[in-house]
């Protein structure tokens, strides 16, 4: 085999698998958002009876957090590629903090539309496709969680070093897909559907 | 048979660990996370399935070789159907061709693994178990004498029929579950596929040389990523409407059935490509070794396979020209759905003119490919019928339809597997499959596919439709039926043959050496069976066929490549 | 090695000829029942056969001349018994040929394609000329409901209309609802399927030019007996319609011989199901049942429409249609016998 010369003096560069991976998945969830989006637009207006979008309330402090943590994930990133993992730690901590915001911002959210609206997922289309398609998407918030969460451990515990930036890299753009998620959500969700 | 003139860099160690007890050999199968082992456990989950779901067909045949008749109860001949049709594709034809990428990508890139060789085994292991759960629903319930609790609603389980007013057991309930699980199964190994093929090949190998198994595998895997999610989402719809009183497809409620239908197809036309894809795989290796000529016009297959896979994505609702779409939908799907049959018959070109000029070899692997040729023009050919809609509106869910999709899946996609089997078991094994046997299989399944799925078409145009336990003995559909049912019985048997020969050859089948055929591609550059590392220098290539550069060194394959 | 010879191939160029055969209309006719959807009868179900006319041309000819070259490339460049010392000349592709084989697909596409635009527009969005019988075809598990708005009728599994001749064109326009879950109405002599689907209605129509009785069923699995949910479509001609209509609106024969039967169906949960127009029930589970003699099957087109029969489908509905709606209701001999004989005056 080592008798083929090779064709030219390039070096063999090849992108990198977690990469790669990370962005299947993410398409592969686009999948399954893209459907839920697609029943929630499609029965926009055809509630029979019940709560109407109208109700919600435009989550701007919750949008805000959601949103700016990625900005503090990215924070981290550049932070552990300069070596500076205390700075990363105090980055991402904040990034969990303001999930953490989020999901709890949410919760609040839901706790209002079941006891004071009446709102659950089998009161009508409206509920069914809202509990369904923020439900979802507030998931795979709570399993970003987790994930920074370990990795939060990690780093205290003093496991993580500067080597690990490509790995945080691939973690964090988990992270901001759930946030353009969030984008497209909350524009389907609170600005179009109301 | 090629004789050893490749130098097998590093070929050591080619003897097998010392066998321990029966519990360490069954541990190392349970635990392995190597590419080559876990292809072979798909593959063989697989071929159990295949023989599960096979048996259910001949089921159906029997209850259905004479009108009025009460082989099965109406109850248990649609669980039947329901888990035909859900076997073959989920636990048969998904498994198996994951199995063959598994086994084989690695080794035609000049890679050790996959890229993730534990997500690997979880998701086989994720799979495995979905379908166990699945057929776990024949003892759910009231066990086998009552058929249990196996879901009864089509494999393609449309709502409001599925849904817990209409549907009241656990029958459904089964079948979602079952299916997300194994779905994620299904995800974790197309990601890893597209990770391997993207960041795992050696050097040299650029995307523009890697075979075309290997690029076909890849755009199985990315167009998976969009195919299975689409049914991961209704199928938790349909969990929600069932179990949290959700209402996606609860008509009282102002929810509409026509979503389940239209989501449950855009997972199901570009499933039948993910499933198609792997057939035309195989045979873009096979046909060339066999016609001693490489590909005609490789940029064209890889851009023809890619443009399937675009368009398979924009033709799903030509499984609903009879819902009542307007004229200007049906239109329009049916305007995609020529378009990318003109994709695909030019592959059958590329096919042809590689065969042109040639020197045909009708070992077993070939005799199965061009009997998918054949088998797969005329599947082709009903597929344009069924694109013109107005007659569409005649055909849909006749048995004229269950005749065209199963000359695609059995006559393109089964044929094109087991010319796979022929070509590589080789690999795997270190020994040949019989000829003798191989021809047997492939004379006697070619009759009995003809028998039954030929005469099928003429039923289906009588008006006979489908998922029927059923029907009346004045419709003219009986001597039909009952050409068609032996057929069944035909096929069966070419398909234990096979069995028999999968097995009788891995102990007294003639030893391969590692390029039996006299291929090009990696895989015939190592000992068969491979050791566990695969290469034990790390190959570089200068084209697409690096064996033939080696065995050509005057006229390598480099100098014309553009 | 052995020369091998495409078998499949043969089998397939008669399989193809056999069904331009079948498509001949000769080949259609005279069977006593006949669901061909190569023997139209209908405007729709005729335009339909011209095109699959039209397209079996195409893609006949498509498949004689690839299989053929298959076959020739198969017979003309299979290896001999003597292996050529070297590999044959290594042609890696022609851009000249590959653009000549997508481009003629391409046109054969785009004349099928305008072919099968045109049928759709004239089937589909054919206006509903003012003359036209409307009905309201509603899909129950697992039985059909046709209601005659503009005449006042309603029945069940039998559904008339009227002839269609060059003097007297009459069409009728079929509105598909559901109450349960999805099926599809299919005839194949007068017209493709078209589904029912609940929360969405639907339409065809066909204007059938010979009288008789035409046959289809249920074409979208809908439950344990979708097989046996059987179309029988009377095609009359203009005065046998109008009697039918005639009968149909008249209210259920009151005949006090067979009071007893009344009372048995008015008081034993029949009339929670089914409806007897000018009695008290007015039940619209099951079938209506008010001119239940003037139907020549029952159960849905399974079988005939007999005493005795009518007497078995009563006292236990799942000896002939194992798993439908209609419980067991438990009466007694006497009380069924009263029942059909009730019913059995009901014409």
């Amino acid at each position: 085999m080592s008798s083929i010369p090779l064709f030219a003096d390039e070096e063999w560069r090849l992108p990198s698998r977690g990469r790669v991976a990370m962005i299947s998945l993410i398409i592969g969830e686009c999948g399954i958002f893209a459907i839920f989006v697609a029943a929630y637009v499609y029965y926009i207006g055809r509630s029979l009876s019940g709560p109407t979008p109208r109700i919600l309330e435009i989550p701007i402090l919750n949008t805000v957090c959601l949103l700016s943590s990625s900005l503090t994930i990215w924070l981290a990133e550049r932070a552990i590629e300069r070596g500076r993992i205390r700075l990363f730690g105090a980055w991402w901590a904040a990034t969990i903090a303001l999930g953490l915001k989020f999901i709890l911002g949410t919760a609040a959210e839901w706790r209002s539309l079941i006891y004071d609206h009446g709102l659950t997922i089998s009161t009508n289309l409206f509920g069914t496709t809202f509990y369904s398609l923020v439900g979802l998407h507030a998931t795979h918030v709570i399993v970003g969680l987790i994930g920074l969460s370990i990795v939060m451990i990690f780093t205290l515990l003093g496991h993580v070093r500067e080597e690990h930036a490509e790995r945080i890299q691939v973690w964090a753009l988990y992270w901001h897909f759930v946030d353009a998620v969030w984008v497209v959500v909350f524009t389907v969700v609170y600005l179009v559907g109301r | 048979m090629a004789d050893q003139t490749v130098p097998i860099g590093g070929s050591l160690d080619a003897a097998p660990p010392a066998r321990g007890a029966f519990l360490e050999w069954l541990h190392s199968w349970v635990t392995t996370v190597d590419h080559k082992k876990l292809g072979i456990l798909y593959v063989v989950y697989s071929l159990f399935f295949l023989l599960v779901g096979g048996a259910e067909a001949m089921v159906i045949r029997i209850q259905l070789a004479f009108p009025q008749n009460h082989f099965v109860s109406p109850e248990t001949y649609n669980e039947i159907f329901t888990m035909h049709g859900t076997t073959m594709v989920f636990l048969f034809g998904m498994p198996i061709l994951f199995g063959f990428a598994n086994y084989v990508v690695p080794l035609m890139i000049g890679a050790r693994d996959m890229a993730f060789p534990r997500l690997n085994a979880f998701s086989f292991w994720l799979t495995a178990f979905g379908g166990l759960l699945l057929y776990f629903s024949f003892i759910a319930g009231f066990g086998l004498y009552g058929m249990g609790n196996a879901p009864d609603a089509g494999w393609f389980a449309y709502a409001p029929l599925t849904t817990s007013a209409f549907s009241p057991g656990h029958n459904i309930d089964f079948w979602a579950l079952a299916l997300i699980l194994s779905g994620f199964g299904t995800l974790g190994a197309a990601i890893n596929i597209i990770a391997t093929t993207l960041s795992m090949r050696c050097p040299g190998m650029t995307l523009s040389r890697m075979p075309l198994f290997v690029w076909l595998m890849l755009v199985v895997s990315s167009l998976t990523l969009v195919t299975i999610t689409p049914l991961t989402a209704a199928q938790i719809m349909l969990a929600l409407d069932r179990y949290l009183g959700a209402h996606f497809f609860d008509a009282q409620a102002g929810g509409s059935p026509l979503l389940w239908i239209h989501f449950f197809w855009i997972f199901g036309h570009p499933e039948v490509y993910v499933l198609v894809l792997p057939a035309f795989a195989i045979a873009n290796e096979v046909i060339p070794v066999f016609s001693r000529k490489a590909i005609f016009g490789y940029p064209a297959m890889v851009a023809a396979s890619v443009g399937i896979a675009f368009v398979s994505l924009t033709v799903w609702a030509h499984h609903m020209f009879t819902v009542g779409m307007t004229a200007a939908g049906n239109t329009f799907f049916a305007l995609s759905t020529m378009v990318v049959a003109i994709f695909t018959g030019i592959k059958v070109f590329n096919w042809l003119a590689t065969m042109w000029g040639g020197n045909l070899r009708f070992a077993t692997p070939m005799l199965f490919c061009t009997g998918f040729l054949f088998q797969f023009l005329v599947a082709g050919l009903t597929g344009v019928m069924l694109a013109v809609a107005p007659w569409d509106w005649q055909l849909h869910n006749s048995y004229f339809l269950i005749a065209h999709f199963h000359y695609v899946l059995v006559g393109a996609i089964a044929m094109c597997l087991f010319a796979g089997f022929y070509y590589w078991y080789p690999k795997a094994t270190g020994r040949m499959l019989s000829e003798k046997l191989g021809k047997w299989h492939f004379w006697l399944f070619v009759i009995g596919f003809h028998t039954t799925f030929d005469t099928m078409h003429f039923v289906g145009l009588l008006g006979m439709p489908r998922s029927i336990y059923t029907y009346e003995p004045d419709r003219g559909w009986t001597g039909l039926n009952q050409v068609i049912s032996a057929g069944g019985f035909v096929q069966a048997i070419a398909v234990l043959l096979f069995v028999y020969n999968l097995v009788h050859s891995y102990y007294r089948g003639e030893p391969a050496g590692s390029d039996p055929w006299d291929a090009w591609t990696l895989e015939w550059a190592t000992p068969s069976p491979p050791p566990v590392y695969n290469f034990a220098d790390e190959p570089e290539v200068r084209s697409r066929r690096p064996l033939w550069d080696i065995k050509h060194p005057q006229d390598p394959d480099w100098k014309y490549e553009a | 090695m052995q020369p091998q010879r495409g078998f499949s191939q043969i089998r397939c160029v008669p399989a193809f000829a056999a069904c331009l055969a079948a498509a001949h209309p000769v080949f259609a006719s005279g069977s006593h029942a006949n669901l061909n959807i190569f023997a139209p009868v209908s405007t729709p179900s005729r335009q339909i056969y011209q095109l699959s006319l039209f397209t079996l041309t195409i893609t006949g000819a498509i498949f004689v001349s690839v299989a053929g070259l298959l076959l020739y490339v198969i017979l003309r460049y299979r290896a001999g018994k003597h292996q050529p010392e070297h590999e044959p000349a290594q042609v890696y592709g022609s851009v000249q040929v590959e653009l000549a084989w997508t481009i003629i697909p391409i046109l054969i596409v785009l004349v099928l394609f305008l072919t099968t635009a045109r049928i759709i527009f004239a089937i589909q969005d054919a206006p509903e000329p003012k003359a036209a019988v409307d009905v309201d075809v509603i899909g129950h598990q697992f039985w059909w409901e046709y209601r005659y708005p503009k005449l006042g009728v309603v029945t069940a599994n039998e559904l008339h209309i009227p002839v269609s001749t060059t003097a007297h064109p009459a069409a009728t326009y079929l509105h598909l609802f559901s109450a349960d879950v999805v099926h599809s109405f299919w005839v194949p002599r007068l017209n493709g399927k078209t589904d029912l689907i609940p929360n969405h209605p639907n339409q065809m129509w066909m204007d059938p030019q010979e009288t008789g009785l035409f046959l289809g069923q249920c074409a979208q699995f809908c439950g344990v007996q979708h097989a046996k949910m059987l179309i029988r479509v009377y095609v009359d001609t203009p005065q046998q319609f109008d009697a039918w209509v005639e009968n149909q609106k008249k209210p259920a024969a009151d005949d006090p011989a067979v009071a007893e039967g009344r009372r048995v169906f008015e008081t034993e949960a029949c009339m929670n199901c089914h409806a007897i127009s000018g009695t008290a029930a007015r039940g619209t589970v099951g079938p209506d049942l008010t001119h239940l003699m003037s139907r020549d099957t029952i159960g849905s087109g399974i079988v005939a429409n007999t005493p005795e029969n009518l007497r078995k489908w009563i006292q236990n509905p799942g000896s002939f249609k194992e798993g439908c709606m209609m419980p067991a209701m438990q009466l007694t001999d006497r009380q069924i016998d009263q029942v059909v004989a009730y019913l059995s005056t009901l014409h």
